[in-house]
């Protein structure tokens, strides 16, 4: 218990004090989640849309397989992105393993079938509510997509949020197509892992702290979110 | 100013209008004309087609077979001059000035004219107390009193609604009716499927009754109140409360 109290100040003392390597590692995780969740979310609330408001042959297997991949393990994951970017792989001679970039492709893959998932269920229900009275009022097809993706903002945010937690939490798949190599792809759940199998719980513990901290700052913005959601626009 | 087709919208007519769901008849045959002035009450039992004939004028809904025209114009064409209430209407999540303003800003009305046109609807329904409130947190009778002033502020020739009381206590449903009677001075046709014969007492000209999907009368209300057969459209007639448990 003393152990994890020494552990706990000093590592409050490694935040506090601004420790380089720790602001890098912090640095870099949040390039490469916010990235990753950029790109998912340009690609997922289309697909969600399009998945939401049109029919067409094949949908409901587009449905089910982006919606089996929400469950996707990360590790699984991590392995067919390496298997994909390694040397001997169709996409090896871009030299991406071992990047940032392999992780940032590793967590698009991840995150997309969740924000893709979400926002199709959130502006089917949206689409339901409300088609039928903006066709009455005269609303062009564009017109009705731009007020269904209004009127639905606050709970699309929500679905990229829960896109940018899962992203965030990672660990298996950025550790496999990244390396966990110090000052290039060590992000802060690999680094965790990693000082933890090493004993040094101190700098293990500033970044589990930093994760706990964006985690708590996520579900705040989520809380705020849905109460704003009924104000007057 | 919003643009509209002279009087080229009247009459409405309707004729052999079939729809049917999966190999089931709904509507069978309608067939019936409505000049360009007053209210018409469409009644019958639950099931009986009222709402469906409403959207298929209103071009939500393509018929099976028949046609729906408002003048020459097919029912999609006539949309900038005729507008619907819906019985449970979608209320954008903003306030409801803006939700008002959003029919016109359909419309690419410009901003002093929308300002001005909004100012009218909210005064004509009595809107004025709640402008600045967010549409999703009105009372039943507040939201159906937005549903037509949204509705209204594009100056529709002709306005179809569903039902517009059937959620509301007594005292709101005075205050509508007060409003569809307002509405029906200014000139604007009204087209009313109801359930409620106090309601056809006080505003109906004519009355459209349906049952079964298909049309048993078109009457003039006072041939309506006076009809003297022996079937359903007389246990309306006769049996206002008993009708309203049937349908």
């Amino acid at each position: 218990m003393s152990d994890f109290g020494d552990a706990l100040v000093a590592s409050a003392g490694l935040l506090t004090g601004l420790n380089p390597d720790l602001l890098e590692i912090i640095r870099l995780s949040l390039f490469v989640t916010l990235t990753a969740v950029c790109i998912a979310t340009i690609i997922g609330i289309p697909l969600g849309g399009l998945l939401a408001v049109k029919r067409f042959p094949g949908r409901g297997f587009v449905v089910l397989v982006i919606d089996t991949f929400m469950g996707l393990p990360p590790v699984v994951v991590g392995l067919i992105v390496y298997l994909w970017l390694s040397r001997s792989g169709p996409l090896g001679v871009l030299g991406l393993l071992y990047t940032p970039t392999a992780m940032i492709i590793a967590q698009c893959l991840l995150v997309t079938p969740i924000i893709a998932a979400l926002s199709r269920q959130v502006i089917a229900d949206a689409h339901g509510q409300y088609d039928e009275q903006l066709r009455s009022l005269g609303a062009a097809r564009w017109q009705r997509i731009a007020t269904l993706l209004w009127e639905t903002r606050t709970s699309l945010l929500v679905t990229v949020l829960a896109g940018f937690g899962r992203a965030n939490a990672e660990v298996g798949a950025v550790m496999i197509v990244g390396g966990n190599i110090n000052h290039v792809t060590r992000v802060m759940t690999t680094s965790v892992a990693y000082e933890t199998s090493r004993g040094n719980l101190t700098q293990a513990l500033a970044l589990g702290i930093v994760l706990i901290l964006i985690a708590m700052l996520l579900t705040l913005l989520l809380h705020q979110l849905r109460r704003l959601n009924v104000e007057p626009g | 100013m919003m643009q509209h087709p002279p009087d080229s919208l009247f009459p409405l007519a309707v004729s052999g209008l079939d729809f049917s769901v999966g190999g089931e008849q709904l509507l069978s045959g309608l067939s019936f004309e409505l000049e360009g002035k007053g209210c018409t009450a469409i009644l019958g039992p639950n099931g009986s087609g009222k709402t469906l004939l409403l959207r298929l004028c209103h071009g939500m809904l393509t018929p099976t077979a028949g046609s729906v025209r408002w003048g020459e114009a097919t029912p999609v064409q006539a949309l900038p001059s005729q507008a619907m209430v819906f019985q449970l209407p979608a209320m954008l999540n903003r306030s409801v000035r803006a939700n008002i303003d959003y029919a016109l800003r359909l419309r690419r009305i410009p901003r002093d004219e929308r300002q001005r046109l909004v100012q009218e609807a909210v005064e004509l329904c009595g809107l004025t107390e709640v402008v600045g409130r967010n549409a999703r947190v009105l009372s039943g009778g507040e939201r159906q009193k937005l549903a037509i002033a949204r509705a209204w502020v594009t100056r529709p020739r002709a306005l179809l609604m569903d039902e517009p009381t059937s959620e509301l206590d007594p005292l709101a449903t005075r205050e509508i009716e007060s409003m569809i009677q307002r509405v029906v001075a200014q000139g604007v046709r009204v087209i009313l499927a109801t359930h409620d014969m106090n309601q056809v007492r006080h505003l109906a000209d004519d009355v459209l009754f349906l049952e079964y999907g298909r049309l048993r009368a078109h009457l003039p209300i006072r041939d309506f109140l006076n009809y003297q057969g022996d079937d359903t459209m007389r246990d309306f007639v006769a049996h206002p409360t008993r009708s309203g448990a049937i349908s």
